[in-house]
């Protein structure tokens, strides 16, 4: 059986029941507690699990997630929530530093068995410091896994599959996705990390998405499908690993790729699946890839910044448009 | 140096910013509400005998800097109306050219660098600005306020470390409004007076009551004066009140009425204005005309962003880089 949830409740949803099945497992953050969650992602949970395992911090980054690695170190299993990635750039040292790396410093004596959640991206006319995408910072980094949701969905099936992880994840959400709803199964369920999903299968070409961007393919898909362009949408779900063969895959299929990113586009996801799929499958691409990607800048205030900053379903059909020289 | 206590003047100027301050606030809440103004915006309400201290006890060439909660400072630096007003509905005549929005007033020529949307990133900056002034061997001093969330922040301690060691020509001021979005000082802290955090670094530091123009204009102008005398920062914890939400989109379900209306009683521009009616420097007559004023000079700023333009899209490349730059485009 399945029923609509919200992101922010399906998010909530895989928190509980992880939470219920082991106790080492607890949520560390600004807001989280009694206030319910800044997007309300953890209402409840203070509740349910009590000041000893719902923890509001104050607003000291490094510290809770230097602190929540020592834990993971010594046997427990974090879920710290940024209230925005854009603040986890305090945190950054301890995530790089001494979650990436400890498995490995420590030749496996120690691991970091903890999730790094929040919302990444813009949302909104919210100015240059708060409207950023780190998953491809973050995806550079060996030791690390990244994941972005894109649905309700997905959101609780990679966040269940995050916690239960033995490496450090960093799992990024959007805030304007929170309220949206989305079918989710009543019985347990689990996505793989590192697995990308077809959304939609297709014969002409190939889009690769991710993130709150897979709404805007989505209406480009239909665009496109109205001008008689059947094309084949794929959702990542983790930029790192990133499933490239899925891609691969794909374009041996549609023959043309495109790949659509809200992030700036030097040394991007875009890039790096540009470069691997030029790699795997140059000899079966029609075209060179393109991609769309945000604006090279900062992302200003005023609306009209905002609207030609951003990837949108104009730019996308003509980025297709490009690679199937129409 | 000894100081003329504030007179007659001083304080009609503190009425007339802090009335413009809150007239100000009244009408970006009413212009976000009709959807003018977007985003996050942190209004100033409850706290303006912050930005009225501020104004008289700085000098010029005296530099500004704080986090995002800033129309107050900025109308406070002298910054028009109708600047901060065009910036908060994003437009051209906006101070920051509506790149910035609520959060990022900027505005060299009235010396003040900005208001900052990192909770504690402002911190080092301040402290930078002051050793500029010291470099330049200049009298100027900068004021670098934060809120009490923002000292839980590293960048806190690092700064104020150095600022000591250094002697830095620096004022650093929380405004202590007890709320940290629906976090109180007490949830976070065992040091429940945030002004003794520095003494850890033997960094002068005193707790001032931020509701009074009068106890904010003198802390601020001895300890700025102790900066320009080449002896260092000092730390000033001001105690105030937001009268609103942390910002539009927060009820403020964490607190009781009874706070609020305890703070409500020494509203600083009530106690102000009865001040001035007590030493009979205006009459109520008077008053309520210089505030009917003010309201002309809110509406005046409305009109003002109302007309000016939204930014052309092409803008988007210009204020990045100093020179031209290869941006990638696709
Ligand atoms: C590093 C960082 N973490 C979190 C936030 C989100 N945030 C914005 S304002 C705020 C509360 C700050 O409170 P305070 O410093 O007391 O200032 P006030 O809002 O009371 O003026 C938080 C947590 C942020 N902007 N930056
Ligand atoms: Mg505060």
């Amino acid at each position: 059986m399945a029923r609509e949830l919200q992101i922010r409740e399906a998010l909530r949803e895989a928190m509980n029941e992880e939470m219920r099945a082991d106790e080492n497992i607890f949520l560390i953050g600004e807001e989280v507690a009694e206030y319910n969650g800044a997007y309300k992602v953890s209402q409840g949970m203070l509740e349910e699990f009590g000041e000893k395992r719902v923890i509001d911090t104050p607003i000291a980054e490094l510290g809770f997630a230097g602190i929540s690695v020592g834990a993971a170190m010594n046997g427990l299993r974090p879920i710290v929530e940024f209230m925005t990635f854009n603040f986890s750039l305090v945190a950054i040292d301890q995530v790089i530093n001494s979650a990436a790396k400890m498995n490995s410093m420590s030749g496996g004596e120690f691991f970091c068995p903890m999730v790094f959640r929040g919302p990444t991206g813009s949302a909104g006319q919210l100015g240059a410091q708060h409207s950023q995408n780190f998953e491809n910072w973050y995806a550079n980094c060996p030791g690390l896994k990244v994941v972005v949701l894109s649905n309700a969905y997905n959101a609780k099936g990679l966040l269940k599959s995050a916690i239960r992880d033995n490496d450090p994840v960093i799992f990024m959400e959007s805030e304007q996705m929170y309220g949206l709803k989305h079918e989710v199964p009543e019985e347990e369920y689990l996505i793989p990390l590192g697995q990308a999903n077809i959304q939609k299968s297709g014969e002409d070409v190939t889009i690769v998405s991710f993130g709150k961007m897979m709404r805007v393919c989505e209406e480009a898909v239909v665009a496109l499908a109205e001008k008689g362009i059947d094309a084949e949408l794929i959702d990542l779900q983790t930029v790192r690993p990133i499933d490239y063969k899925t891609i691969a895959d794909s374009i041996i299929k549609t023959n043309r790729c495109i790949i659509v990113e809200e992030a700036w586009p030097l040394a991007s996801i875009s890039s790096e699946i540009s470069y691997m799929m030029s790699q795997m499958v140059f000899d079966h691409l029609d075209a060179p890839i393109k991609r769309v990607t945000t604006r090279d800048v900062p992302l200003p205030y005023a609306p009209t910044l905002v609207d030609a900053f951003l990837p949108n379903v104009e730019r996308i059909v003509q980025a297709v448009d490009a690679v199937m020289y129409r | 140096m000894a100081k003329k206590k504030p007179g007659k003047q001083t304080y009609i100027d503190w009425f007339r910013m802090m009335m413009l301050i809150r007239r100000f606030e009244e009408k970006s809440a009413q212009m976000y509400g009709q959807n003018k103004i977007r985003g996050f915006c942190h209004l100033y309400i409850g706290q303006e005998a912050v930005a009225g201290g501020l104004m008289s006890a700085m000098e010029d060439g005296d530099k500004v800097i704080t986090a995002y909660r800033d129309h107050g400072h900025a109308l406070a630096m002298g910054i028009d109306p109708g600047a901060v007003m065009a910036e908060l509905f994003g437009r051209v005549d906006g101070c920051s050219k509506g790149k910035g929005g609520s959060m990022h007033m900027f505005s060299k020529a009235h010396n003040f660098l900005g208001g900052h949307g990192i909770v504690g990133g402002q911190i080092p900056l301040g402290a930078g600005i002051a050793l500029a002034e010291q470099y330049k061997g200049t009298k100027n001093v900068c004021f670098c306020f934060m809120g009490d969330g923002a000292v839980r922040q590293g960048s806190l301690h690092e700064t104020f470390n150095m600022a000591m060691l250094w002697k830095l020509p620096v004022v650093f001021i929380c405004e202590n409004n007890n709320y940290a979005m629906g976090t109180s000082v007490e949830r976070t802290t065992n040091v429940l007076d945030i002004y003794k955090m520095a003494c850890a670094y033997d960094m002068p530091s005193e707790q001032v009551d931020g509701m009074s123009c009068e106890a904010v204009h003198e802390a601020l102008e001895r300890t700025a004066d102790l900066a320009r005398k080449g002896e260092g920062p000092t730390f000033l914890e001001l105690k105030t009140y937001r009268y609103k939400g942390h910002s539009m989109s927060d009820p403020a379900k964490y607190r009781t009425k009874e706070e609020l209306e305890n703070y409500k009683k020494v509203d600083p521009i009530e106690v102000t204005r009865k001040e001035i009616i007590k030493k009979k420097w205006m009459t109520e007559k008077a008053l309520d005309e210089l505030e009917e004023e003010i309201e002309a000079e809110v509406a005046k700023a409305v009109e003002f962003a109302d007309n000016s333009p939204f930014p052309e899209p092409d803008e988007l490349y210009k204020d990045v880089y100093m020179e031209d730059y290869p941006f990638i485009v696709e």
